[in-house]
């Protein structure tokens, strides 16, 4: 009998073109997303050295780090983020690169639209040049961010030159409590693993925990496996998995559906697999979770309290806390729900999905947020937002007092307008609380959308449950 | 890609751990389309005040470090964002190799794309290379990937191990693409065989 394989097994396997003596594999790549950042370095790079761009046809692209989420009409202010996207406009224009301009409504970021078109199937693999690539995993892909020569590699050979990745699997089992989203299991679990606990895996998430969650929350928990450390985050397809796809844009059709359904069947890990790391949680204990310092590792339930550098044991780790601490303006031992916000950020690849913003709406219907808080919006593609504005979300969160923006990376990584103060505090739904990530100076806890909004309303890091019915 | 040759230099002692990208480089330096000229922004937030000046207790600030080479860093050194940005600014600055335990995944790709030599070395060891660079001026290390050895400034010899392909594209400072380019024969065969296996792959074209 075969020797049970691994869901990443099985993907690996059926992309190896070819192997050397000491196990380095050329990995195919199916799908190439690329965007204004970390591209024009390699589209350069192929001019340079007159190579073409192997495969257009499984290459997209979408400026979406840089762009202003406010009236576009106007153009973008900044001259360095219009030359970026100019650039990419240019480049695709020259590789013949399928592109969604900012204009068009399938405009968004690029780890929103791939799936959202149904660009994104189960098995396959997908690179971007951006680190939480690692959402596409969510649909049983093997997805996996890279550098800009990486990029141009890919651009030039549709090929990436890899070892094989060790095989970790997180499982979560039960059911979590009220208010407990994809996001406060992910934090959990790099709260438990820490953030270098996936150096040289790829994680399977599991679990009835994790099947249970929707597509969105899928992709939320698969997004933020490289803040383990992953090389990348995956879960098995399912029904589904199928059933979100169907009728997408780029999911196949007629007897190709059948034929590629069938083949996805065959994916999920063999019984019997073996696993180099197992980790379990149990999501009856996971309620709403928050960070409080500047690693994504630094997480802890919202009922709990900063801790201080004496409460860890490694001399390095007391360093980093007590640096932290400082950075962060907080006090060890006080209460997390204590902590007061001047801004809210809902948006990102992470939480930027209809789901998320239907979690805000829900609430923050009704209620207003407090008094001196900026609270933004800012949904994950232009077909979001449509979607969104459709069920009338953007009524509830306007009437609430949020601003309602234009789709893109936003204040996730403040490349655009959108950042804070030196010393002004997020509650934020994006994936990163490193120093000076939303801006030099500024300080980020990372939350689920519903205790993003939360926050909005309280003035101060909250327990969303008191918002539930 | 240069060259990687063997070389003495000052080391830099950075203990911390989790040094994410966004710190290497955060991400408003990002929108340039040009490889060189990161340098100058290397470490930004921890290296200059908000007015442009400098930090004077930054490492890289104090006058032995200036022209530091190597840096010996804490644990993960490189997590977070994918960013090449982070070894162009490091490899812009000067630094032709790091040394710490262990590294994050594509910071680690990354850097030897770009002709710097990362080094994994067990605790103990680093502990002391730490020590050695915290000697100042004088905290010189002869880097030779060749030989895979450290010397350290009082003469002891520190053995490494490195990927036998990183190392061959290292010295000869090899661009893979053009290795991989010679395999085309085998691409062109697996695209050939997986268009039959898996027809129902999505074009990007626009629908």
């Amino acid at each position: 009998m075969a020797t049970p394989r691994t869901l990443f097994d099985k993907i690996w396997a059926d992309h190896v073109v070819r192997t050397e003596e000491d196990g380095t594999a050329l990995i195919y790549i199916d799908l190439h997303l690329a965007h204004e950042v970390t591209s024009p370095q390699a589209f350069a790079g192929l001019r340079e050295t007159g190579r073409k761009l192997r495969r257009p046809d499984r290459t997209i692209a979408v400026a979406d780090h840089n762009i202003p989420t406010t009236d576009r009409s106007k153009g973008i202010e900044d001259p360095e983020s219009r030359l970026q996207v100019e650039t990419l406009e240019k480049n695709v224009k020259e590789f013949g690169v399928p592109y969604y301009a900012v204009d068009d409504i399938r405009q968004g970021i690029v780890h929103i639209i791939g799936p959202e078109q149904g660009l994104t199937q189960p098995g396959m693999t997908v690179v971007c040049g951006d680190s939480h690539t690692s959402t596409h995993g969510a649909f049983g892909a093997l997805a996996f961010g890279i550098g800009t020569s990486e990029v141009e590699h890919v651009f030039a050979t549709q090929t990436i030159v890899q070892k094989p990745a060790k095989n970790m699997r997180v499982t979560v089992n039960g059911v979590p409590p009220k208010g407990t989203t994809g996001k406060d299991l992910v934090l959990a679990i790099i709260g438990q693993i820490g953030t270098a606990g996936g150096t040289g895996h790829v994680i399977e998430f599991a679990g009835d925990a994790i099947k249970n969650l929707s597509m969105e929350g899928r992709m939320t928990v698969c997004n933020m496996s490289i803040e383990a450390g992953a090389r990348a985050g995956m879960i098995a397809p399912d029904e589904r998995t199928f059933e979100y796809l169907k009728g997408r844009p780029h999911s196949p059709k007629g007897g190709a559906w059948e034929q590629a359904v069938a083949y996805w069947k065959t994916l999920p890990s063999d019984e019997g697999a073996v696993y180099d790391t197992e980790v379990t949680l149990d999501a009856a204990e996971i309620v709403p979770y928050v960070t409080w310092g500047t690693s994504p590792q630094d997480a802890l339930p919202i009922t709990a309290t900063v801790p201080r550098p004496e409460d860890f044991e490694d001399e390095g780790r007391q360093n980093g806390v007590a640096r932290s601490l400082e950075y962060m303006g907080l006090e060890g031992g006080m209460d997390i729900q204590d902590i007061k916000v001047d801004t809210v950020f809902i948006g990102s690849c992470t939480n930027g999905r209809l789901e998320d913003i239907r979690a805000a709406a829900e609430v923050a219907k009704g209620r207003k947020v407090a008094d001196g808080i900026r609270a933004l919006v800012v949904p994950g593609s232009g077909l979001v937002k449509e979607a969104a504005e459709a069920e009338g979300l953007d009524v509830i969160l306007r009437e609430a007092g949020f601003e309602w923006r234009e789709p893109g990376c936003s204040m996730c990584l403040a490349m655009n307008a959108d950042k804070l103060a030196p010393g002004e505090r997020s509650a934020s739904t994006s994936n990163r609380n490193f120093e000076g990530r939303q801006g030099p100076g500024g300080r980020t806890h990372l939350v689920s959308p519903a205790m993003a909004a939360a926050a909005a309303i309280k003035g101060h890091l909250a327990d969303v449950r008191e918002f539930l019915s | 890609m240069e060259k990687f040759e063997t070389f003495t230099g000052v080391a830099a002692p950075m203990p911390a751990q989790n040094i994410d990208t966004d710190k290497v480089i955060p991400a408003r330096f990002l929108k340039t389309i040009q490889r060189k000229g990161l340098g100058k922004n290397l470490f930004n937030d921890m290296r200059y005040n908000t007015d442009g000046t400098e930090k004077e207790d930054f490492i890289l600030n104090q006058p032995a470090y200036r022209n530091s080479e190597v840096l010996v860093v804490g644990d993960n050194f490189g997590c977070g964002s994918s960013r090449e940005h982070a070894p162009w600014a490091l490899s812009d600055f000067g630094v032709k190799c790091l040394i710490g335990t262990d590294f994050a995944d594509i910071f680690f790709n990354n850097s030897s794309k770009n002709g710097m030599l990362l080094i994994k070395l067990p605790q103990d060891i680093v502990d002391e290379l730490m020590d050695d660079a915290k000697l100042g001026a004088n905290a010189r290390l002869t880097v030779d990937l060749e030989n895979q050895t450290i010397t350290r400034p009082n003469g002891e010899v520190v053995k490494f191990d490195v990927d036998p392909f990183k190392k061959h594209c290292l010295l000869n400072g090899l661009d893979d693409i053009g290795l991989t380019m010679t395999n085309k024969k085998d691409i062109d065969g697996f695209e050939g065989k997986d268009d039959m296996a898996r027809p129902w792959m999505p074009s990007t074209a626009n629908k």
